[in-house]
């Protein structure tokens, strides 16, 4: 489930390295399960410049709205329009085909002030 | 300590995700709720409904107290006899609301159902007005009580209960009658056919297994909330509080004035309020684009703020955002919902969204 591939900010977005200076994002699948049936979700646009911790977008599920935030700076250069079209996507598929948004990196050092697979599972408990 | 209804194993036994839901542990959901929302309706689904308070009422002036004590009118219910049911308000002598309930006629006096979330405050409120009559009330925490909804409730109920096909098939809406210690009430908060059955707490768990065992399927609570607001039906505590009144809730139908001999609590104060006219009104928005409506958001119409949403949410039949709001009465068909930082079109209707199981909306 938290793979060693995969690295992890506390607000429970993940990441995973998708070439030499581009990672792919999601949010996890502890996420979707609090959240519940997801029915909406807002990616930023491609071509977006974003520091770590902004608030790029939101998943909404039926009960709540959650705030997507990015876990490192880059530039938008993808986003899962699956998802965008049908968000349960993200409910069955959270660390593969629920993937939300590619960044070409700023600053690749900002990955290793994340969480890595066992801290996040710790952290969520 | 959460309490715990007479289904509580039941509900862990169907992997139920647990929440405290005013100090009651109870299921949100078993997995998904938008696929509980859908099997009601489209066949069956249950609701444990054990935490709502079921209270008799007893006593030589049993009558005379509910007709003072509620703003609907219990007479109405002997034309019809024993196991009649009435949705009606609970008001305060301003005409605010303190609840809504569901009050039946009994072969003892009456029985009321009322929210779990008001408990307190319902019964200090009634134990005070029951002092000036000579009645009796008892909660009644052994029974327990379940909702049964769907198109095919009716079906699924006399398949466990086969001695009572024809009382159920011939049971018409709004009213009860009683087998074996059950209560079985053609009411429910859904939208769907069903029942909502008081069942006696010692053989609670087994009615629940039957059900199961023939396919009807558990729901939580976050289905409740989809189904009973495509239902355009009210949620205390957020459609309306004691700050309302009737009129501004869209209930002024549960307020019976028509027989003027008869005063009930709030009486004086909701006749002038509606007299003066000047209340805002409650309406269902249809939200035009992607997103969510939620409770709280403000509606805007010419850069004015005219009104508030007091539920909303994604409607898993509908396919859309829906909510119920309560607006100035000049309110045009087209407003703008504060979502976030957009403002998002919206477009107003009358309740309810979906009406015996079909859509209401183009």
């Amino acid at each position: 489930m938290y793979t060693n591939d995969m690295k992890f900010a506390e607000t429970h977005e993940w990441i995973k390295i998708d070439g030499s200076n581009q990672v792919i994002v999601g949010i996890t699948h502890h996420a979707q399960e609090l959240l519940g049936d997801l029915v909406y979700l807002e990616l930023p646009q491609v071509g977006k410049s974003v520091k770590a911790r902004d608030t790029i977008g939101v998943v909404e599920s039926v009960k709540a709205a959650s705030d997507l935030y990015s876990p490192v700076s880059g530039k938008v250069i993808a986003v899962n329009d699956n998802a965008v079209q049908d968000p349960t996507l993200i409910n069955s598929s959270a660390h593969t085909d629920g993937w939300l948004f590619k960044l070409e990196l700023t600053d690749i050092t900002e990955l290793d002030k994340l969480l890595n697979a066992a801290d996040y599972q710790k952290l969520i408990g | 300590m959460m309490r715990q209804t007479p289904f509580y194993q039941n509900h862990l036994e169907s992997n139920a995700k647990i929440v405290d839901f005013g100090g009651w542990a109870l299921p949100i959901n078993y997995g998904s709720q938008i696929k509980e929302h859908e099997a009601v309706r489209t066949s069956c689904g249950m609701f444990d409904v054990s935490h709502m308070l079921i209270t008799d009422i007893t006593g030589a002036e049993s009558r005379k107290f509910i007709r003072y004590l509620i703003s609907n009118d219990v007479a109405k219910l002997e034309k019809h006899g024993i196991g009649k049911a009435l949705y009606s308000g609970l008001l305060n002598h301003d005409a605010g609301i303190i609840d809504d309930l569901i009050v039946y006629l009994m072969p003892f006096g009456y029985r009321l159902v009322t929210n779990a979330a008001t408990e307190e405050k319902d019964m200090a409120w009634i134990n005070n007005i029951a002092k000036q009559f000579e009645v009796k009330f008892v909660n009644r925490r052994d029974l327990a009580m379940l909702a049964v909804q769907g198109p095919l409730a009716i079906e699924k109920v006399i398949t466990i209960r086969p001695h009572l096909s024809s009382a159920l098939s011939n049971l018409k809406a709004f009213m009860a009658i009683e087998d074996h210690g059950c209560f079985y009430a053609r009411t429910g908060y859904t939208g769907e056919n069903g029942l909502e059955i008081m069942i006696p707490t010692t053989i609670a768990s087994q009615f629940w297994n039957e059900l199961l065992n023939n396919g009807v399927i558990p729901c939580g609570l976050g289905a409740r909330d989809t189904l009973r607001l495509e239902a355009g039906m009210n949620l205390y505590g957020h459609d309306m509080d004691e700050n309302f009144t009737p009129l501004d809730s869209g209930m002024d139908w549960v307020v019976d004035l028509s027989d003027e001999t008869r005063d009930f609590i709030g009486k004086s104060n909701y006749i002038r309020l509606k007299t003066l006219a000047e209340y805002d009104i409650q309406v269902g928005l249809i939200l035009n684009g992607r997103g969510v409506l939620r409770e709280g958001q403000t509606i805007v119409v010419n850069n004015n703020n005219v009104g508030i949403i007091t539920s909303g949410t994604f409607a898993p039949s509908l396919k859309l955002s829906v909510a119920i709001a309560r607006v100035k009465s000049d309110t045009p068909d087209t407003v703008l919902v504060q979502i976030r930082d957009n403002l998002e079109s919206a477009k107003v209707v009358k309740l309810p969204f979906i009406r015996n199981g079909k859509s209401l909306i183009n």
